[in-house]
C-alpha cells in the first residue's frame, strides 16, 4: 500500500535537522530555483500553468493562471503572499511542511517571486503558530545569509525581500483579502470584490496569495517537468497533495498522496478504523466541506470527485469519526468554533452562527422541541451564500450535511441528551479522555 | 445647443422597468431612480460601501453576461452591467425570502425596546422591519447584552444592544469627518462600537453619527426621551451660526425647538452639520428679554411697546446724525439691510458698521469693492480645483463644512496649502502642506506660493488683521487666473455686506463716496440725498461714543467681548442714549436705554447669504409674536417721522432684490501701513466653535464635549522664555491675563497660539490682538 504515497513535499519529513539550510541545500535543494532563474518569467509561468497546478489551500484555483492576472504594466510593486494561516479544523499539512522543510517553500518563493516580477514577499503565519514563526523567520534569515534572499540574489539582478509576519489568531485571515487588511495593520475582516488582489490587493497594489503547499510544490514542477507533474493525479487535479488524516484512525497523520486517491486508500494507510470500530462520517476537507460517509469510501479525493458527490475537497482534511461519536455534538463544536471565527462583519454570520449554536446546544442537552431540526436547516437557507465571505458557507454546510445524513439523530435531541445516547467517554481517543 | 452623447451609460432591468444609469453605479442607486426602494442599513450614497449588513440582497436573474446568481446579491455593492436583470422584492420571491431572513437575523439581538427608543417612529430598523420583515420571530434564545447606555462623548451615548453594527458611524467618522473617535472593535458576535481611549476629545461633527445611526444606538444627551417624533413639527431652515450656510431641519414641539438636524442640501452641506449647528439652539432662552425696558430713573423698567418706540424714536431724533449703528453679523440678510436703511433714511448717517469683531479700514475697502457682489467659488468647486491655499483660514474652526468639503476633494486629490503660523491637525486631516507664516506676513508668505486657473484661495476673516493680505488674495488671483473667496465666520456677514452695512458701503456694493450710487440708492429710498462722507467704522464708533463725541447708538445683536475694545464699548453705551435691540439681557443690553427685545432665529424668517453668497432660506419655526429687528426698525422710523417702509421680511427681501449689483466703479483696494511691534512674543489666535461664545450657553453637554484650551508654542520659544510642555503659563495683553497649560507644537518661532475666545476672556478683553505683542511667562507647573 505504500507505494501510493508520492512523498515530494514530505520527502525529508523525520530526517535529522531537514529544517536546516545545510541539509536542504545538501539534498537537492535549489536546484529548481537555479534552474528557473535562468528561465524567462513568463517561461517559468507557462511551465506551472501547464503542469496544471491547483491552488492547494482549498479552493483550487490553478496557481500559474492566479499568477498570469498580476497587471505586469502597473507601475506598482507587485506583491507575492504565503498564506500560511491553516486554520481550518482538521487541516494540519502547512504546519508540518513549514516545520520539516522551510527552504522548500523559501524556494518556491524565489522562483514564484520571479514569474510575477515581484520583489517583496510575506509569508503569513497563523498566529497561534509561534514556534512555526520562529522556525520560519530563522529559515528566512540563513536564505539572506546564503544569498537567496536581498539584493541582486545569486547574482542575477533579481531582487527579493522576504518577510513573516504573524497574524493575531484568526480563521478569518485565511481568507485572502481579510489577510491583506490584517497585513496592512487592521482588523481581519474581508474586503469588498472587486477590487481583486491581482489588481488592488496589499497596499493598493497587484497582489498573488498563494497556499505554502501550492508554492512549496512550485520548485518540484521547474525541476522534474511539466509531464512528470501531470502524469500524477487525475485528469484535471493533477500532481500530489497532502492529505492530513485525523480523529478515529490507527495512524492518524499526513500522507501524500496524487489527488484522486480514494479515502478508502487514505484509510488503509492510516492504518484503518481504530480496532473494533466502523467509519461513520468523515469530512474530506476540513469541517466546513460537507461530511461524507462510508457510501463515499471510494470516491475520488480530487477536486471533481468531490463536487460530484456534494462537497469539496479543500484542504484535503480528513476528519474521521466511529460509530461511537454522537454527530449533533460534533456538529455543535463545529458551529461553536464559526461562531468564535466569525469576523462579525456581516448580519448572516455573526447573527446566524449564533443563533446556530443556540439550537444545537439544545439538542446536544436533549432540551430540543420539535420543529427545531427544521428551524436549524431554515436558518440554513438564511445564511447560505449571502454571507459577505464564504466563512458561513462553511459554517453551514457542516450543518446542512449532518442532517442530511443523520436526521434522527437529530430528532432525538428533542427527548435525550447526546451524552446519553453516545457516552462521550467511548468517543475519547485516549484513556482517560473527555467524559 | 450640441448634443451630449453619454457614452457611459449604462441600460439594466429592474422590476420588469428599464433604467439606465452611469457605470459604476451599484443596484440600490438604479433602483432608486425608478422609485424602487430596497431596504438598507450599512448602505448610505455618501459613504463607501461596504456590504455587510445585507439587508438590501436582490435576486440577479442576469448579472448581464447571460447568467444569474444561484444566490441573491448585494444590491450595494454590485455594480450595474449592461443587460443585466434584477428582480427586488416586489417582484421575486428569492430576495423577499432573502430580505425577510436577514431581517430576522438583525432582530435576534436586537431588544424590542421600541416603547422608550427616541429613533422609535423614524426608525429604519423599525420601518424596515415592517415592510420587509417577517412579523413574527422564530428565535427563542438568548440575546446578546451589554451595560447602557455607555457615554461616548459628553454629548453622545451609545446603546450597544440597538446596535446592529452596519458601520455607518465609524465610517462617517472615518471618511466624511477624518475624526476616527470610534471604530468596530472585537469580533463576532462581540463586535461593537469602541471609543479610542486616547482620543483627544470627540469630534466637530459627531452629531452627525446619532442622525445617521439607522436604528436608536446613538443618541444625544440634549434630546435623549425628549420627544417622540411623532409629535414633532419640522420645518427646513438655515442654521444661523456661521457662513458654511447649512440646510437645517429644525423640530418643534409645544413651540419649542427640541432638536436641529442637518437638512438635506447636496449643493452645501451633503447631508452633515457641525456639532454647533446641532445642539446650540437653547441660548435664547436663558434670559429673554420678554417685553421692551426703558431707563428710568437709571433702572431699566419695563415697558410697552408704544412707550419704549417713543421713548427710542426721541432719543435717537435729539442726537441727529451724531450717532453710531453697530447691528452685528448674525442679522439675516432682510434685518441686515433694514439697519442699512434705517441708518440713512431714519438718522441720516454713514456712522455703521456690522462688524463686531476686529476688523481693519483696508478690509472695509476689500468689502465694498472685492467681495460685495463678488461671483465666488462653490462648494463644489472645490472638489474640482486642483489646489486650495488657504490664508488665516482654519475651515474647520471658523467654517466646517467647508472642512468637510475639503476632506471631501483632497479624497479626489485635491492639493492643499495652509498659511499659517501654527501646523494643525485639522490641516493634517486634508494632507495640507504647511507653509509657517509670522502672523501678519501672509501677503508676502502668498505671493511666494503657485498659483493657476485650477487654484483657489480661501481666505478667512483673520486677512484683516495682515497688512496687505486681502489686496494680497484678490491681485495674486488676478495675476494667476486663480479664483478666490473670503469666507468670514458669521452667518449674517456677507448680508451685511451686500447690504450695505458698512460705513462705505451701500446696498448691492454701491460706494457712499461715489455720487451716482448716492442718487441711485436716495432715489430708491426716497431721499434727497445720502450723507456723501463715508462714516465711522465699528471702532471709530466705540471710541467716539467713548469719548463722548456721539449722542446716540443703535446695537443689535452684538456681544461687547467680541469688540477689540469691550471696555470701551461699555463706556460709550454708558455716554450715549443706546438703543439695544437684543432677544437677551446681553451686556449691551443691561447698558442701554431701551431695550427692545426681537424675536430668536426660529421666531422669524427670511435668508441667510453664506460665503459662496448663496442664499440659504430661513423659516419660522416656532409660533411667536416676537418682532424681528427690522420691524422694531420700521417702527421707530415711523415714529422718527423718517419711515423705511419695511414691515415685513418679503418686503425687505424685494427691496434689496430690486437693488441689483453696483456696475461702476468702485475704490482701488489698499494696504494700511503695518503696525511696527516692539520685540516680544507674537500673537495668533482663532475662535473655537465650542469655546466662548453665547450662543452656546445652556448646552452644557456641548460645552463637556469641546477640546481643553491651551497655549502653543514652538519647542525653540518654549526653551527661550524658560518653559516646557504642560507648564502652566500666563498670556497678557494690555488689559488682562488668561492662565493656560502649554503645549509645545510645530509652528513659528516667536509667536504664541490661544484661543481668541478662551472661557477666561477673549481676545478683546485681554487688549491683544492678533500679530500684536503679548506678555508670557510661567505660572507653574
Amino acid at each position: 500500500m505504500t507505494d501510493l504515497l508520492t512523498p515530494v513535499l514530505t520527502e525529508n519529513w523525520g530526517k535529522d535537522k531537514s529544517w536546516t539550510y545545510d541539509f536542504y541545500a545538501q539534498h537537492g535543494g535549489f536546484e529548481a530555483a537555479k534552474k528557473a532563474l535562468k528561465m524567462k518569467p513568463e517561461e517559468v509561468m507557462n511551465t506551472v500553468k501547464d503542469a496544471g497546478l491547483r491552488g492547494r489551500g482549498g479552493a483550487g484555483f490553478p496557481t500559474g493562471v492566479k499568477w498570469s492576472f498580476i497587471p505586469q504594466a502597473n507601475p506598482k510593486p507587485k506583491y507575492l503572499i504565503v498564506n500560511a494561516d491553516e486554520s481550518e479544523p482538521g487541516t494540519c499539512k502547512d504546519m508540518p511542511l513549514l516545520l520539516a522543510s522551510p527552504h522548500l517553500l523559501l524556494e518556491g518563493i524565489v522562483i514564484s517571486a520571479y514569474a510575477v516580477n515581484c520583489h517583496q514577499a510575506y509569508i503569513y503565519i497563523r498566529g497561534e503558530a509561534a514556534h512555526v514563526a520562529r522556525r520560519m523567520q530563522a529559515a528566512v534569515a540563513s536564505m539572506y545569509e546564503h544569498g537567496w534572499f536581498g539584493k541582486d540574489i545569486q547574482g542575477t539582478g533579481f531582487d527579493l525581500d522576504v518577510t513573516v509576519h504573524s497574524g493575531a489568531g484568526a480563521y478569518i485571515c485565511g481568507e485572502e483579502t481579510a489577510l491583506l487588511e490584517s497585513l496592512e495593520g487592521r482588523r481581519g475582516q474581508p474586503r469588498l470584490k472587486p477590487p481583486f488582489p491581482a489588481v488592488e490587493g496589499l497596499f493598493a497594489s497587484p497582489t498573488v496569495v498563494n497556499n505554502v503547499e501550492s508554492i512549496s510544490t512550485v520548485p518540484s514542477i521547474i525541476k522534474n517537468g511539466v509531464d512528470w507533474f501531470a502524469s500524477m493525479g487525475t485528469e484535471k487535479s493533477n500532481g500530489f497533495t497532502i492529505y492530513s488524516i485525523s480523529g478515529h484512525v490507527a495512524r492518524p497523520g499526513q500522507y501524500e498522496a496524487p489527488l484522486g486517491t480514494t479515502f478508502r486508500q487514505l484509510l488503509q494507510l492510516a492504518g484503518g478504523i481504530r480496532k473494533g470500530h466502523q467509519l461513520k462520517f468523515f469530512t474530506p476537507g476540513g469541517s466546513s466541506t460537507p461530511m461524507l460517509t462510508e457510501e463515499h469510501l471510494d470516491t475520488p479525493l480530487d477536486f471533481e470527485g468531490l463536487a460530484a458527490v456534494g462537497s469539496m475537497l479543500g484542504t484535503k482534511a480528513m476528519q474521521t469519526f466511529d460509530e461511537t461519536t454522537s454527530v449533533v455534538r460534533t456538529t455543535t463544536r463545529w458551529a461553536e468554533f464559526y461562531q468564535h471565527e466569525s469576523c462579525g462583519k456581516c448580519t448572516p454570520c455573526r447573527e446566524g452562527t449564533q443563533w446556530l449554536v443556540q439550537i444545537l446546544k439544545k439538542l446536544e442537552a436533549g432540551q430540543g422541541e420539535e420543529g427545531d431540526v427544521d428551524k436549524l436547516l431554515a436558518v440554513c437557507d438564511d445564511i447560505n451564500g449571502l454571507s459577505f465571505c464564504t466563512l458561513a458557507g462553511g459554517a453551514v454546510s457542516c450543518v446542512t450535511s449532518a442532517i442530511a445524513h443523520f436526521r434522527p439523530e437529530f430528532e432525538l435531541g428533542y427527548t435525550t441528551p447526546a451524552w446519553e445516547a453516545f457516552p462521550y467517554e467511548k468517543s475519547a481517543l485516549f484513556e482517560g479522555g473527555v467524559k | 445647443m450640441t448634443d451630449v452623447v453619454q457614452t457611459d451609460l449604462v441600460t439594466l432591468t429592474i422590476d420588469d422597468t428599464q433604467v439606465s444609469v452611469p457605470k459604476g453605479t451599484t443596484i440600490i442607486r438604479a433602483a432608486e431612480k425608478i422609485g424602487i426602494a430596497i431596504p438598507r442599513f450599512c448602505d448610505h450614497p455618501l459613504l463607501d460601501p461596504r456590504g455587510s449588513c445585507r439587508q438590501c440582497l436582490v435576486d440577479v436573474l442576469d448579472a448581464g453576461n447571460g447568467r444569474g446568481f444561484p444566490a441573491a446579491q448585494a444590491s450595494c455593492t454590485m455594480t450595474v452591467a449592461e443587460g443585466m436583470v434584477v428582480r427586488t422584492q416586489f417582484t421575486s420571491e428569492k430576495a423577499k425570502k432573502a430580505q425577510a431572513g436577514i431581517m430576522e437575523l438583525l432582530l435576534i439581538n436586537h431588544p424590542l425596546d421600541c416603547p422608550i427608543c427616541d429613533k422609535a417612529g423614524e426608525c429604519p430598523l423599525q420601518n424596515q422591519a415592517m415592510s420587509v420583515g417577517r412579523g413574527d420571530t422564530r428565535f427563542d434564545g438568548e440575546k446578546r447584552h451589554y451595560p447602557k447606555p455607555l457615554e461616548v462623548t459628553p454629548q453622545l451615548l451609545l446603546d450597544r444592544e440597538r446596535c446592529i453594527l452596519c458601520a455607518r458611524c465609524t465610517r462617517f467618522v472615518e471618511e466624511i469627518a477624518g475624526d476616527p473617535f470610534i471604530s468596530l472593535a472585537s469580533r463576532g458576535r462581540n463586535q461593537q462600537v469602541a471609543v479610542y481611549p486616547e482620543a483627544e476629545s470627540g469630534s466637530l461633527y459627531s452629531g452627525n453619527v446619532v442622525q445617521i445611526c439607522p436604528v436608536g444606538a446613538f443618541t444625544a444627551k440634549s434630546y435623549r426621551f425628549n420627544a417622540r417624533p411623532f409629535d414633532l413639527v419640522s420645518v427646513d431652515t438655515t442654521c444661523e451660526h456661521c457662513a458654511s450656510g447649512c440646510s437645517l431641519r429644525t423640530d418643534q414641539r409645544h413651540g419649542k425647538v427640541r432638536r436641529r438636524l442637518a437638512g438635506f442640501n447636496p449643493e452645501v452641506n451633503e447631508e452633515w452639520n457641525c456639532d454647533k449647528g446641532r445642539f446650540a439652539f437653547a441660548s435664547g432662552h436663558i434670559d429673554r428679554v420678554e417685553t421692551p425696558l426703558v431707563r428710568v430713573n437709571g433702572e431699566l423698567q419695563p415697558a410697552s411697546w408704544p412707550e419704549a418706540i417713543r421713548a427710542a424714536a426721541a432719543g435717537l431724533k435729539k442726537a441727529g446724525d451724531k450717532v453710531g449703528v453697530l447691528p452685528g453679523g448674525r442679522l439675516t440678510l432682510e434685518n441686515a439691510y433694514a439697519y442699512s436703511k434705517f441708518a440713512r433714511v431714519a438718522l441720516g448717517t454713514n456712522n455703521i458698521d456690522y462688524r463686531s469683531r476686529r476688523g481693519s479700514k483696508e478690509e472695509a475697502t476689500f468689502l465694498l469693492s472685492a467681495v460685495a457682489g463678488a461671483t465666488t467659488p462653490s462648494y463644489a468647486d472645490l472638489e474640482t480645483a486642483k489646489q486650495v491655499v488657504l490664508v488665516a483660514f482654519d475651515p474647520e474652526y471658523e467654517s466646517p463644512i467647508v472642512q468637510l468639503r475639503l476632506i471631501k476633494a483632497v479624497k479626489k486629490g485635491l492639493k492643499v496649502v495652509n498659511l499659517s503660523a501654527i501646523r494643525t491637525s485639522r490641516s493634517d486631516k486634508l494632507k495640507a502642506e504647511w507653509i509657517p507664516v509670522e502672523p501678519g506676513a501672509e501677503a508676502a508668505a502668498l505671493g511666494k506660493v503657485k498659483l493657476d486657473a485650477d487654484s483657489i484661495i480661501l481666505v478667512g476673516e483673520r486677512g484683516a488683521l495682515a497688512a496687505g493680505a486681502l489686496k494680497a488674495v484678490v491681485e495674486a488671483a488676478n495675476k494667476s487666473g486663480a479664483r478666490w473667496a473670503w469666507i468670514p465666520r458669521r452667518a449674517g456677514e456677507i448680508g451685511a455686506v451686500e447690504s450695505g452695512c458698512l460705513p462705505n458701503a451701500l446696498p448691492g456694493g454701491r460706494p457712499v463716496a461715489d455720487v451716482k450710487a448716492r442718487v441711485d440708492v436716495a432715489t430708491a429710498w426716497g431721499l434727497e440725498t445720502i450723507p456723501g462722507n463715508v462714516g465711522l467704522d465699528a471702532v471709530e464708533i466705540v471710541n467716539a461714543g467713548a469719548e463722548g463725541l456721539l449722542d446716540a447708538l443703535v446695537i443689535g445683536g452684538v456681544e461687547l467681548r467680541d469688540l477689540p475694545d469691550p471696555a470701551a464699548a461699555m463706556q460709550a453705551i454708558d455716554r450715549s442714549f443706546t438703543v439695544s435691540l437684543e432677544n437677551r439681557l446681553s451686556q449691551a443690553a443691561l447698558l442701554a436705554d431701551v431695550v427692545l427685545p426681537t424675536a430668536l432665529i426660529e421666531e422669524q424668517s427670511g435668508h441667510f447669504l453664506n460665503w459662496e453668497h448663496r442664499a440659504g432660506v430661513v423659516n419660522k419655526v416656532v409660533k411667536s409674536s416676537a418682532m424681528t429687528d427690522l420691524e422694531i426698525l420700521d417702527l421707530i422710523a415711523t415714529e422718527m417721522d423718517a419711515p423705511i417702509a419695511l414691515d415685513s421680511t418679503e418686503k425687505a427681501s424685494n427691496e434689496w432684490a430690486g437693488f441689483g449689483n453696483w456696475e461702476g466703479e468702485r475704490p482701488a483696494l489698499e494696504t494700511e501701513p503695518i503696525e511696527a511691534q516692539p520685540e516680544g512674543v507674537l500673537l495668533t489666535a482663532w475662535s473655537e466653535p465650542l469655546w466662548a461664545s453665547a450662543a452656546n450657553d445652556g448646552e452644557e453637554n456641548l460645552a463637556a464635549s469641546a477640546r481643553a484650551e491651551f497655549a502653543a508654542l514652538s519647542e525653540a520659544t518654549a526653551k527661550s522664555l524658560g518653559l516646557e510642555a504642560g507648564d502652566e503659563v500666563s498670556v497678557s495683553g494690555d488689559v488682562a491675563s488668561i492662565r493656560l497649560p502649554l503645549q509645545v507644537r510645530e509652528m513659528v518661532d516667536g509667536t504664541i497660539w490661544i484661543p481668541a475666545n478662551s472661557r477666561q476672556g477673549t481676545l478683546g478683553e485681554l487688549g491683544a490682538a492678533v500679530g500684536h505683542v503679548v506678555t508670557v511667562a510661567k505660572e507653574g507647573k
